[in-house]
């Protein structure tokens, strides 16, 4: 079941167009940002408010790379694995945050913590090599400046990496 | 030279609101567009020989043009600002809507007052974080001093903007994957015709402009079509936002006369080469351009001038290969994006570009065969012009011209069975 802010926020977005299902890609959005992901009772909920078939609106779900039709971790990591960013250096850094994390791109912490994604070019190639956690883009990456990220993320909120 | 599109955004980036826009005399490009016929300005843009920086360098006027005339259509009819910039190693439009979010705002007024649209759609990436705050306070702006909504500075015109966040692939900044997207379905493209200026979002009449193209507009209107083509160095009017990254000591992006050299982006703007490492080659604008070397290091990069070299300009962003970085690899990662972000529309493009990654994984692991570049290229041929729209064609392009400059690194690789280039970057 979808909630009443989940629907108010949806129908908010859908005002900008002519037709219910043109917003379905909003209304994916209002759902993963409130859940972390798109489960396939949403997909049925969602395809449902819309006037959508479940196929249709699944379609588009997996179609898109940052809707998750899994679930996710608290805290999800992109790395940038494109030409900028493999030019300068992002295969060490990608292996120093499978190391530190103990997992493989596509995969989530057995603490549920975080989820490490490889992505496509994130437009800061100027600061490659790039990753975007939890929406923020940090660029020139280092191993040790990755170490400050995630250390500071366990001073804010309790979150801890096993190293 | 006196910076043009880049005259609000200052060194340190912080953005330019709207009390600083006005006070520069922002907005009186709008004023006076509002007193000219719309056919005026589709003249004026036409005369000033705009074309679109979003790549592919189609004259502006002439996709204008192309617009069913509103007795014919009605409305409502559609502008879509394409911010969508996935193609690697490109990042100007993101430094000019940061920097100065109301001359976007404001050339899409003048687009939109030109062909008489009155619904404006900017798609925006989802990762583009930041520059969606900024135009979410920009536009609020706008709307509170009247330049957005009914009755623009009493005409008898309105325009509604909206935001559009994407959930991220490469295709949809594909001209016609983006309408599809944003409509709400799978960013697969359409076969043309009809155009979308007939029959584009939701079967109306639409225009799909690049920010870099509309952000030119208020500066064309104010000054003029003969100045805006004084501009150019070369053969292509205007400025251009070049960009450059790989090895170099200050990647970054700068505004430059159109038709500025290779040569003089990388030595005078980015500082030239790393030390220990040498200028190799470029892909001159994003990963779907052809590789240029230091032979074709001091020719104008304009959209003209590279087109007769059978080249493309795309979106001016380079990105560098070095003397220590191996172009095989360089090649896999590509192919390596390409295959993973096809739509799958077209078999071409969905079948064959992992079929190429294959072949050229093996090769730089060192297990490619005798006939594999041969293999390489005739696959290319197959793949590059069967489509509905020019990803693949762009997929093939940087490899195809990594075979043509660098067969022997491709060759070394199958004799030596390994990667030449191993522990050299």
């Amino acid at each position: 079941m979808l909630t009443e802010q989940e629907i108010l926020e949806i129908e908010q977005e859908l005002k900008h167009f002519p037709t219910r299902r043109s917003g379905c890609i909003e209304a994916l959005k209002v759902v993963q940002s409130h859940r972390g992901w798109i489960s396939d009772e949403s997909i049925l909920d969602i395809a449902h408010l819309l006037g959508m078939t479940p196929a249709e609106l699944d379609q588009v779900a997996t179609f898109y790379n940052l809707i998750f039709r899994q679930p996710v971790g608290k805290h999800v990591i992109l790395v940038c694995d494109s030409v900028c960013c493999w030019l300068t250096g992002q295969e060490t850094i990608l292996d120093y945050l499978k190391k530190k994390l103990g997992i493989e791109p596509g995969q989530t912490t057995s603490d549920g913590l975080f989820t490490l994604l490889p992505t496509v070019c994130l437009g800061h190639c100027d600061q490659a090599p790039v990753m975007m956690l939890d929406g923020e883009v940090i660029g020139n990456l280092t191993k040790q400046k990755i170490d400050e990220v995630l250390d500071k993320l366990q001073t804010y909120d309790g979150t801890s990496v096993d190293s | 030279m006196e910076p043009v599109l880049t005259r609000n955004i200052a060194k340190n980036k912080a953005t330019t609101y709207i009390e600083a826009y006005e006070a520069n005399g922002g907005y009186n490009a709008l004023r006076k567009a509002l007193k000219m016929a719309p056919s005026d300005i589709v003249k004026l843009v036409s005369d000033a020989k705009l074309r679109g920086r979003g790549g592919a360098g189609f004259p502006t006027g002439v996709k204008w043009s192309a617009m069913l005339p509103i007795e014919q259509s009605g409305l409502p009819r559609y502008l879509v600002c394409n911010f969508d910039e996935m193609e690697p190693g490109t990042f100007k439009d993101r430094f000019l809507v940061e920097g100065d979010p109301h001359q976007l705002i404001e050339g899409i007024l003048i687009a939109s007052y030109a062909c008489q649209i009155n619904v404006c759609y900017i798609f925006v990436r989802d990762e583009y974080r930041r520059a969606q705050d900024i135009l979410r306070r920009a536009i609020a702006e706008a709307s509170d001093r009247g330049y957005l909504g009914d009755n623009i500075l009493g005409s008898e015109w309105g325009l509604d903007l909206h935001l559009h966040i994407s959930a991220g692939r490469y295709m949809c900044g594909e001209e016609t994957g983006l309408l599809n997207a944003l409509e709400g379905k799978p960013a697969n493209p359409r076969s043309k015709p009809p155009y979308p200026q007939t029959s584009g979002l939701w079967g109306r009449p639409t225009v799909v402009q690049n920010v870099e193209t509309l952000s030119c507009l208020p500066h064309i209107v104010e000054r003029g079509a003969e100045w805006f083509i004084s501009l150019g160095k070369a053969k292509d009017s205007g400025t251009k936002i070049y960009g450059v990254s790989g090895k170099v000591k200050k990647p970054g992006c700068w505004e430059l006369p159109m038709g500025t050299t290779m040569r003089e982006i990388v030595e005078e703007h980015a500082g030239g080469m790393r030390d220990g490492y040498e200028f190799r080659a470029a892909l001159p604008g994003g990963a779907s351009t052809q590789f240029l070397d230091e032979s074709m290091a001091d020719l104008p990069l304009d959209f003209e001038t590279l087109k007769e070299y059978g080249m493309f300009l795309g979106t001016g962003n380079a990105i560098i290969l070095d003397d220590k970085t191996c172009p095989v690899a360089m090649s896999r990662n590509l192919q390596t994006f390409y295959a993973r972000e096809s739509c799958g529309w077209c078999t071409p493009c969905r079948e064959g570009l992992p079929w190429l990654e294959q072949i050229i994984d093996s090769l730089e692991r060192g297990e490619g065969k005798p006939d594999d570049v041969e293999l390489l290229m005739d696959m290319a041929g197959y793949i590059g012009p069967n489509t509905y729209c020019a990803f693949a064609l762009g997929a093939v392009q940087p490899l195809v011209s990594a075979i043509n400059l660098f067969r022997e690194d491709f060759e070394r690789h199958i004799k030596l069975g390994k990667c030449p280039y191993q522990n050299l970057s």
